[in-house]
């Protein structure tokens, strides 16, 4: 580790902190219809979409019409997407004339860019067409995006006042989110990718003669504005392969920094709307700080693994002091490839812009782990906060209680409902992780698809259901995806990662809007100190994380200790 | 509660009850009742398995040794569970049968017509209904729970409250109830049964404090469904294990993933959780307050508005005198002979807080004169007086006394002394002889020493207090100022009580409150914690959730705290617990990974010595450490007065810190010796 390499990050980290308080504002009162900056402009438009689609902004909707209207729209999408991708050989701009996906890639891809995953089975270069990735994936990545900041704001509304019936409106918070936030924010962001070199242009391909002679071709096509959105709504879906590795989605330190200060914005701008949403800043505050303590830490134990060279090469003759540039960009170095992706799995965005599978066992244990947490730290745009309060919820039961009165977070007491919901929507995450995991190493034909033996292995299986419970997306590599065993069982853990946690949620959300808010007093529990951060990482790490430990150990903790023991499979 | 928390702490080594507990832990095993406790039910449910299948390794020859340890480990947790609830139950059976021997069978006497005293038939307590009359006479037990409908008598009521003392009780008013059980000693009562049998204040009482009727409270059922999640949580994380294992080349054996499940679960609390909640009811029982149900104790916990009525639990039950004011051109002595002299007469608490003031300030002695006639206080006429030589002396209410002068004008001096007076929060009288004003005095309220403290105690705590009293409101606020209550209600009328309480709830908050008479009985049943007086009205007693056998309603305070030092206990645990498991993680993962990887014996922090020895003494620690909390969960986490903030930080350092760092040093040390004594 170096100075200059810890410099990178902690600049990188203060200017996203500086960018996202400003846009948390505005989230914020965008989504309760006040004034904006952008409302003479787009407020016009906002009426017309409302006419046109028959919607009373004003009208409140109970958790479950506010549910329904979510997972209707989600459904539909599913199915649009679905078709678009099945039917690429018949629809216009597919100059090369791909052909459709086969049923099961275009399930999972569809459940991938529906629930915010953006888990790619398949080479977005050569399967599809710039109109597939630009109606096809590009539009969904502002839909999912909006619908888990519409459930964040859904959830914050709950705390803010006592006996509320509803929620806000769902497709009144939806359009807000799209027009007032993330299509201006992706607009000038993609445009500033252009200017730093990520192309956008409808031809599929540059024909290069190299200096020896040798003819190549080039894939390009609509890159940055998708880019933008990739990054802003933490999707994660690359237009290549390579994703945020190739030099046409990420040509410079200067792209980089402007992709991770993009991924981090709402994320972590969301904590400073649900401060103002609650009238409370400093709740948004605590909640910043254990999301800060997380990414440091996150950080820190990365870059310290990364740093330490790999002593399998060095037994080669790599030079030691290098640290583990193994799968890296040397364009990026080992600061910028390990803090882009602790903030690419620390959020759902899951870009990578190194190569997981070969960072070192720790250092791959780090994205791993901060995505087993839940996607909480920050986590997904709105689905990383509102996972966030269920452990908030959880922390102040299990503590609360030694204040000597019924738990309440925010002014809401925290009884038997709100403890089920909870625990049903957390059950989820070992449920579909350790249950696809366990299930797909002993099938015979399924440990075929793993690239590596050993641990490793083991690593490569468990973040691939990691990655899709968690709807990060990002990819451990060396595994082969596309069977007809893993698109279906990743994409339905993608599903229940998504969904299943959720409707829980809504429902949550429900029942404390509904309850009286209990004045605070010297009595109360208080949520916005030191003590409450503490508790909150404590409640995280032991209740959110603990129960990946065995199977942690039997992947890269092993591996760890096994390679420096100069073993290998 | 320092007293009381000895009487709990000698009851805790009392051995009848221990040796009874061990025999009914062994009866709680059974599955039907157990499955009420989900983390326990599960550990019971292991613990039968892997004693099956360490039998039949044994059966076929095979060494099932190592099986059969952990299974007697897992065993013994699920008895300590089961013992720590027979213990906790074991100490409200000792009050019950106390209780019971109060409900000998009697043969009542039931009026055929109730007006008709002389004509009775004997019938069995059981079989009397609700609205018969019976007769209780001198002698006689009360054979069940009743108003009186005629007559007055002192009765014994040590049975129920442990005070020998006797109460009157009579006809009419507040003092009208009776509780079955107890005894008459003087005189007769006709009495109207308003219980059925069964259904008495004694036999709720005594089902109470057995635990018989324990219901989860709401608290408890949260807490529950967080420790069924935890569980299945837990059990995913092991049941997919053996896939990751097998992946990775070992195979794990039942017996030691059970032992993985069992420590991971939270047993601790699992086991501990109805000890708790049974151990403070008991609490309550003990410091004489019947709750009907444990969610009132927990209501109490949450209580943060509390209504206390002024007179007798803020300031002492009278007001009494504290100056003598004389009217321009009268000295103050002569004013104080006046005094004496026309209080002879007044017999009431007031009067006599007169004479004392007058024998303590101004050393005159409340002595007749011989020829003297003394004119009594009434409260019709609100004066009292002496006529004695010719002369008249008066004392009473202000206007009274000035109605007695024949309305003349009074002296501007003593006007305004009389208006001063009222605006500080007292009581004018006014004092004449021979139609000639000679000055006031003083009665003031005094506010118990140290209520205030208190007070500022319960600030601390989150909790309001407020006052409700008859008084104007000038001379409440003057009073509330004095005693450091958050708020008041002045000329308070039971609607005005209940309005009171409805808003307060409203706004999101718990109120509690004391009673006695019937009109409080709806402000007692809005109130989330009504705690009735014994000696209260049967309206009063039914409507609270609480009865003060004492009748004191300063406890009101204390009740808080017990509930508060229940949800403290039950969350101390709970965070214990729970901080436990990274230990657990520390001990059993590299024993069980070791085969597969031996350089996961890195992550043997705690270097234990072998796999075996590591995996038992984890398990053997998990099953101690809940017999070990035994006192801790039965005597309750003490609760200070320090705010959330201050007992969050504290508790969370004992139990939160204690929790992760204490589980390290006890595996080590079982381990140890273990491995000394070549167990394992």
């Amino acid at each position: 580790m170096t100075i200059s390499g810890w410099a990178e990050v902690a600049l990188t980290l203060a200017l996203i902190l500086l960018a996202a308080w400003p846009v948390g504002l505005h989230i914020a009162r965008a989504v309760e219809g006040e004034r904006t900056f952008l409302h003479p402009i787009l407020a016009p438009l906002e009426r017309v979409l409302y006419a046109a689609a028959g919607v009373d902004p004003e009208r409140g909707m109970g958790w479950q019409s506010y549910a329904s209207a979510l997972l209707v729209l989600n459904a539909l999408h599913f199915l649009m997407l679905y078709a678009m991708l099945r039917l690429q050989w018949v629809l216009p701009l597919n100059p090369d004339h791909l052909a459709g996906m086969s049923p099961r890639l275009a399930f999972n891809t569809a459940m991938s860019f529906v629930t915010n995953t953006n888990w790619q089975a398949y080479s977005g270069e050569t399967t599809l067409s710039p109109g597939s990735q630009m109606w096809g994936l590009t539009s969904h990545m502002f839909v999912s995006a909006g619908t888990g900041i519409a459930a964040a704001v859904a959830l914050a509304r709950a705390f803010a006042r006592g006996g509320m019936e509803t929620l806000g409106n769902f497709w009144a918070d939806l359009t807000r989110i799209v027009l007032y936030v993330l299509v201006p924010i992706a607009i000038v962001a993609g445009l500033a990718l252009v200017a730093l070199g990520v192309p956008q242009t409808l031809a599929t391909h540059a024909d290069a003669t190299t200096l020896e002679g040798a003819q190549q071709t080039i894939s390009m096509g609509p890159v940055a504005l998708m880019e933008a959105i990739k990054e802003l709504g933490t999707n994660g879906g690359g237009y290549f392969n390579a994703n945020s590795a190739h030099p046409f989605e990420n040509p410079n330190a200067w792209s980089s920094l402007l992709e991770m200060l993009l991924v981090f914005l709402i994320p972590i701008g969301l904590t400073f709307t649900f401060g103002r949403i609650v009238g409370d800043p400093r709740q948004g505050h605590a909640l910043l700080a254990v999301i800060g303590i997380f990414v440091v830490a996150a950080v820190a134990c990365a870059y310290a693994a990364e740093a330490h060279a790999n002593p399998l090469l060095t037994a080669l003759g790599v030079d030691p002091p290098q640290g583990n540039l193994e799968g890296k960009e040397i364009r990026f170095g080992i600061p910028l490839s390990v803090l882009f992706n602790v903030i690419t799995t620390a959020t759902s965005c899951g870009a990578v812009n190194a190569m997981l599978d070969s960072f070192m066992p720790l250092g791959g244990m780090v994205p791993m782990f901060l995505i087993q947490l839940g996607e909480i730290v920050p986590g997904g745009v709105g689905s990383g906060l509102y996972g966030l309060l269920v452990f908030a919820l959880l922390a102040v039961f299990v503590a609360g209680l030694m204040v000597g009165r019924t738990p309440e977070y925010l002014g809401k007491k925290i009884q038997a409902k709100e403890v089920k919901l909870a625990m049903l929507a957390v059950l989820i995450l070992p449920l579909s992780i350790l249950g696809g995991t366990a299930l797909s190493l002993v099938l015979p034909q399924v440990a075929a698809s793993l690239g590596n033996a050993g641990p490793h292995g083991l690593s490569e299986m468990l973040y691939a259901f990691t990655s899709a419970t968690g709807n990060n997306g990002s990819a451990f590599a060396g595994l082969s995806a596309d069977t007809p065993w893993l698109d279906t069982t990743l994409g339905i853990a993608m599903l229940l990662g998504r969904f299943a946690f959720l409707v829980p949620v809504l429902a949550l959300a429900g029942s404390l809007a509904a309850k009286v808010k209990v004045p605070a007093s010297s009595g109360t529990f208080p949520t916005h100190g030191p003590l409450f951060v503490g508790l909150l990482v404590g409640v995280i790490v032991i209740l959110g994380g603990l129960q990946f430990m065995p199977a942690l150990a039997l992947g890269p903790l092993a591996e760890h200790f096994v390679l420096f023991a100069g073993k290998t499979y | 509660m320092a007293t009381h928390a000895k009487a709990a702490a000698i009851a805790l080594l009392d051995g009848p009850i221990l040796t009874r507990a061990m025999a009914d832990a062994v009866r709680k095993l059974d599955p039907r009742q157990l499955v009420r406790n989900p983390v326990i039910f599960v550990t019971e449910a292991i613990s039968a398995l892997v004693t099956v299948l360490g039998l039949r390794t044994i059966a076929t020859g095979g060494s099932g040794g190592f099986a059969l340890a952990i299974a007697a480990f897992l065993w013994l947790t699920v008895l300590f569970a089961t013992f720590a609830e027979a213990v906790a139950e074991g100490r409200g059976r000792a009050r019950a049968d106390s209780l019971r021997r109060a409900r000998t069978e009697t043969l009542a006497k039931r009026l055929l017509n109730p007006a008709d005293r002389a004509l009775f038939e004997p019938t069995r307590a059981n079989d009397l209904a609700v609205g018969d009359h019976v007769l209780v006479e001198a002698g006689d037990l009360i054979p069940s729970d009743g108003e009186v409908a005629e007559g007055m008598a002192s009765v014994n009521e040590s049975a129920i409250t442990g005070e020998s003392a006797p109460v009157i009780r009579e006809a009419g008013g507040d003092r009208s109830a009776v509780t079955g059980g107890t005894q008459v000693v003087s005189d007769w009562l006709v009495v109207r049964i308003t219980a059925a049998p069964g259904a008495t204040f004694l036999d709720r009482m005594i089902r109470l404090v057995e635990g018989a009727e324990r219901r989860k409270t709401p608290n408890e059922i949260a807490l529950d469904i967080l420790l069924a999640g935890l569980t299945i949580i837990f059990l995913i994380a092991v049941v997919t294990l053996v896939g990751l294992a097998h992946y990775s080349g070992t195979a794990l054996g039942v017996p030691v993933l059970a032992a993985l499940l069992v420590c991971l679960i939270p047993t601790t609390i699992g086991g501990l959780l109805s000890a708790i909640g049974i151990a403070g009811m008991d609490r309550l029982v003990r410091f004489n307050v019947m709750a009907t149900s444990g969610r009132a104790v927990e209501a109490a916990g949450d209580v943060d508005t509390l209504l206390l009525d002024k007179t007798g639990t803020i300031t002492l039950g009278n007001r009494m005198a504290a100056a003598f004011i004389p009217a321009p051109g009268v000295s103050e002595r002569d004013l104080a002979e006046a005094v004496v002299l026309a209080s002879l007469g007044d017999e009431t608490p007031e009067g006599r807080s007169i004479l004392a003031f007058a024998r303590d300030r101004y050393a005159i002695a409340p002595t007749r004169p011989e020829t003297a006639t003394i004119v009594p206080f009434t409260a019709q006429t609100r004066l009292s007086g002496l006529d004695h030589d010719g002369h008249s002396w008066r004392k009473g209410a202000v206007d009274s006394v000035r109605q007695w002068l024949g309305g003349a004008e009074a002296p501007a001096g003593f006007t305004a002394a009389a208006e001063r007076i009222a605006r500080a929060g007292g009581t004018p009288l006014a004092v004449a002889r021979d139609r000639q004003l000679l000055g006031a005095i003083e009665l003031k309220d005094i506010v118990k020493s140290g209520i205030r403290e208190r007070f500022a105690e319960l600030r601390r705590m989150g909790i309001r207090t407020v006052m409700v009293t008859g008084d104007n409101r000038l001379t409440a606020a003057a009073i509330a100022s004095e005693a450091g209550v958050d708020d008041f209600i002045a000329e308070a009328t039971p609607q005005d009580k209940l309005t009171y309480i409805r808003r307060v709830q409203g706004e999101g908050r718990l109120v509690a409150m004391a009673g006695d008479g019937t009109n409080d009985a709806p402000a007692l049943a809005q109130a989330d914690v009504g705690m009735a007086m014994q000696t209260g009205t049967q309206a009063a007693r039914e409507a609270g959730n609480m009865v003060d056998l004492d009748s004191d309603p300063t406890k009101l305070i204390e009740v808080v705290e017990i509930g508060k030092q229940l949800l403290i206990t039950r969350g101390a645990l709970t965070t214990f617990s729970i901080a436990n498991d990274i230990s657990k993680y520390f001990a059993i993962l590299p024993a069980i990974f070791v085969a597969a990887y031996p350089e996961l014996g890195a992550l043997n922090v705690m270097h234990l010595a072998s796999p075996q020895s590591a995996i038992l003494a984890a398990v053997i620690f998990n099953a101690l450490i809940i017999v070990a909390l035994v006192p801790l969960a039965l005597r309750g986490v003490r609760f200070r007065p320090i705010g959330a903030s201050a007992l969050l930080r504290r508790n969370l350092l004992v139990y939160g810190l204690g929790g992760i760092v204490a589980p390290f040093a006890g595996i080590k040390l079982i381990d140890t010796l273990l491995a000394l004594t070549g167990l394992a």
